[in-house]
């Protein structure tokens, strides 16, 4: 799992201890004894968080095969096991709405981001023009502004183009690019040798082909890198859903929202019955597509935070 | 994601290189005609962001500027001036300034543990070496679960009766608080629900330490200096860029914390929730579409930017002090 834009495959030094095996004299050297004591030590400590992290994915699949009175034990073996719950979801709440539409806000929202910003970064990243320094400290400028400034008016904009209730709110800035998306993918074009498209353009291309059959095609590590950013955006998006699904029908939420919906269905101060074992079901269905994509996209999620966290 | 993009900028910036690009220069002969239509290319290709800029960043700001001097009326879709009364309602209304000081408090608690507690994370997998790679990948996956999910699932955990960590204590003779509860505790389970998933600032971390020169270690071992020493006079120093970013970004979103609240204490309409789970977003939120006081919420919403201005302003003053850059004399 070496890294895209990271120091080398070499790990770095221990803060705390040890060299790695290959580094020590092979008879132990003069502080074998108490590197191997710190090494199982960092094992003992790595596996403790490790548990700790897992604990509540484990608590939360036994906590959905509880039944009404139980979902609350600490216990993670249902002494029941009340398969019932992964069928009774699905007549409890739409959820199968929630989930299709998360599903299809996202796809759009990320694809269409990762488009415009793709086409953008390359404005910046290739061409010269007058303003365009300026232009792109105001792109980097955007990232500053908190969104509760722009909240109400981009509300009122969507209210008065009559596109409230619609999805469109939920994507629709997206077609515009992103300003960390368009930094990203800047830095990854200003990466490619200008040759190639001088090349390219000496053979006739077009600036569009020159983007779209030069630079696009080069750039898919990162391009992917923004699709799943944005995806699990979309994905985890409640305060737009809130602000422009929450007036419409149940069947139309997104699925944070419906998850909340729930919450509040099943609590009894809200006058529920306390089935909370419906939302810890409907809780692992949602997160279950994350941990797919990270599965698949683990070594581009985690670059991703490290390169652009780290340098840009 | 969103609030950690917003001092990403600010952070880059710095290393960018958008005044050495924007100086173009180019052999003379032709240029004109060349150069026209490179550049009538160039702003084709950035025309759809442009566009965006005017019409949601410039064009909103403007608007909402002027809704915050104005009482909104959303039946009629007017704005009627109402002067300095938004603004003064900040002042006068008591609730601002709870959630300020909530989110405030919030902030001074959250941002040092996360930091520390990723930074910690990041030492111990940076010194495990093999194998630290399926440690990331478990402690990352907190980072993967929706917002809610965890909420729902803290829900769950942090009741202060039957819940299973409550429960867990009672194994051990302890009696834990009613974290959900409790005003005291508030504050508190939301920043247990935010190291759960510290694992995006730890991966940061850890980048950064493998980038520290291992010779820098072996010529201060050799010096004599321990583990503490070491890490305060090598580490700190060679990883502080990051460090500088993260408390940023940390502390920005810190700020904006809504999720995690709202889905606790605010879901429903009931007032029932302790005000003490009030912060300054679920507040702004509330005025802005539950009470449709959009002028109000605009108000809030410019006091929350200036606020955030002067508190990054402050940490990098502070910060490029303090940072040292390689390369950097």
């Amino acid at each position: 799992m070496s890294a895209v834009g990271t120091a080398g495959p070499r790990p770095g030094p221990a803060v705390i201890v040890a060299p790695r095996p290959e580094d020590r004299p092979p008879d132990g050297g003069p502080h074998g004894p108490r590197h191997r004591v710190g090494r199982i030590v960092l094992w003992v400590l790595s596996v403790g968080f490790a548990l700790m992290f897992l604990y509540p994915f484990a608590w939360l699949l036994a906590a959905s095969l509880k039944g009404r009175g139980k979902v609350f034990d600490n216990s993670l073996w249902p002494g029941t096991f009340q398969w019932s719950n992964y069928v009774e979801v699905w007549r409890e709440l739409p959820l199968l709405h929630w989930v299709g539409t998360s599903f299809a806000i996202a796809v759009i929202a990320s694809v269409a981001v990762a488009l415009s910003s793709s086409i953008v970064a390359f404005g910046f990243a290739y061409f010269r023009f007058p303003g365009r320094g300026l232009l792109f400290g105001l792109v980097l400028a955007t990232m500053m502004l908190p969104g509760a400034v722009t909240m109400v008016p981009i509300y009122l904009i969507w209210k008065n183009v009559g596109l409230l209730g619609t999805w469109v709110p939920l994507f629709g800035a997206n077609l515009f690019g992103s300003a960390f998306y368009i930094f990203l993918q800047r830095q990854f074009f200003l990466g490619l040798p200008r040759e190639l498209f001088e090349a390219a353009r000496i053979d006739g291309a077009s600036y569009w082909k020159m983007f779209w059959k030069v630079a696009m095609p080069l750039s898919i590590p990162s391009f992917i890198i923004v699709l799943l950013f944005e995806f699990q955006a979309s994905w985890n998006n409640l305060q737009q859903a809130l602000i422009y699904l929450n007036a419409g029908s149940v069947e139309g939420f997104t699925a944070p929202l419906g998850i909340a919906y729930a919450m509040t269905k099943y609590s009894p101060t809200a006058g529920g019955q306390g089935d909370y074992q419906y939302v810890m079901v409907a809780s692992l269905i949602v997160t279950i597509p994350m941990l797919v994509l990270f599965a698949f996209g683990q070594r581009y999620f985690i670059e991703g935070v490290a390169t652009t966290g780290r340098k840009g | 994601m969103a609030p950690a993009l917003v001092a990403q900028a600010e952070a880059l910036m710095a290393q960018t290189d958008v005044v050495r690009a924007a100086s173009p220069t180019r052999p003379k002969p032709s240029r004109a005609r060349f150069h026209r239509r490179e550049a009538i290319a160039g702003y084709l290709f950035i025309s759809p962001w442009l566009i965006g800029f005017l019409i949601f960043t410039a064009g909103a700001m403007i608007y909402s500027l002027v809704i915050s001097f104005s009482h909104y009326n959303l039946a009629t879709n007017a704005a009627v001036p109402a002067g300095l009364s938004n603004y003064r309602g900040l002042v006068e209304d008591p609730r601002v300034a709870t959630a300020l000081g909530n989110t405030l408090f919030y902030a001074l608690l959250a941002v040092p543990l996360e930091i520390a507690f990723a930074l910690f994370l990041a030492s111990l997998l940076n010194g495990i070496g093999r194998g630290a790679g399926a440690f990331r990948t478990l402690y990352y996956l907190p980072r993967m679960t929706p917002l809610v999910a965890t909420a729902a699932v803290f829900f769950l955990l942090l009741n202060g009766n039957t819940g299973a960590i409550n429960q867990g204590l009672r194994v051990f003779g302890i009696e834990g608080p009613q974290w959900l509860v409790d005003p005291t505790w508030i504050k508190p389970s939301i920043v247990l629900m935010q190291l759960w998933a510290v694992s995006g600032t730890m991966v940061i971390f850890l980048a950064a330490l493998k980038n520290v020169p291992r010779e820098l270690y072996e010529v201060a071992s050799l010096d004599g200096a321990g583990p503490v020493r070491r890490f305060f006079s090598i580490t700190l120093p060679m990883i502080s860029s990051a460090m500088f970013f993260n408390v940023i970004v940390l502390t920005i979103a810190a700020f904006q914390v809504f999720d995690q609240a709202y889905l606790l204490f605010w879901r429903d309409q009931s007032n029932s929730s302790p005000e003490a789970s009030l912060f300054y977003a679920v507040y702004l939120f509330q005025q802005a579409f539950r009470q449709f006081n959009f002028g109000f919420a605009a108000a809030m919403a410019w006091l929350l930017f200036v606020i955030i201005m002067i508190v990054t302003f402050v940490q990098m003053r502070f910060g490029n002090r303090l940072v040292y850059y390689e390369g950097d004399r």
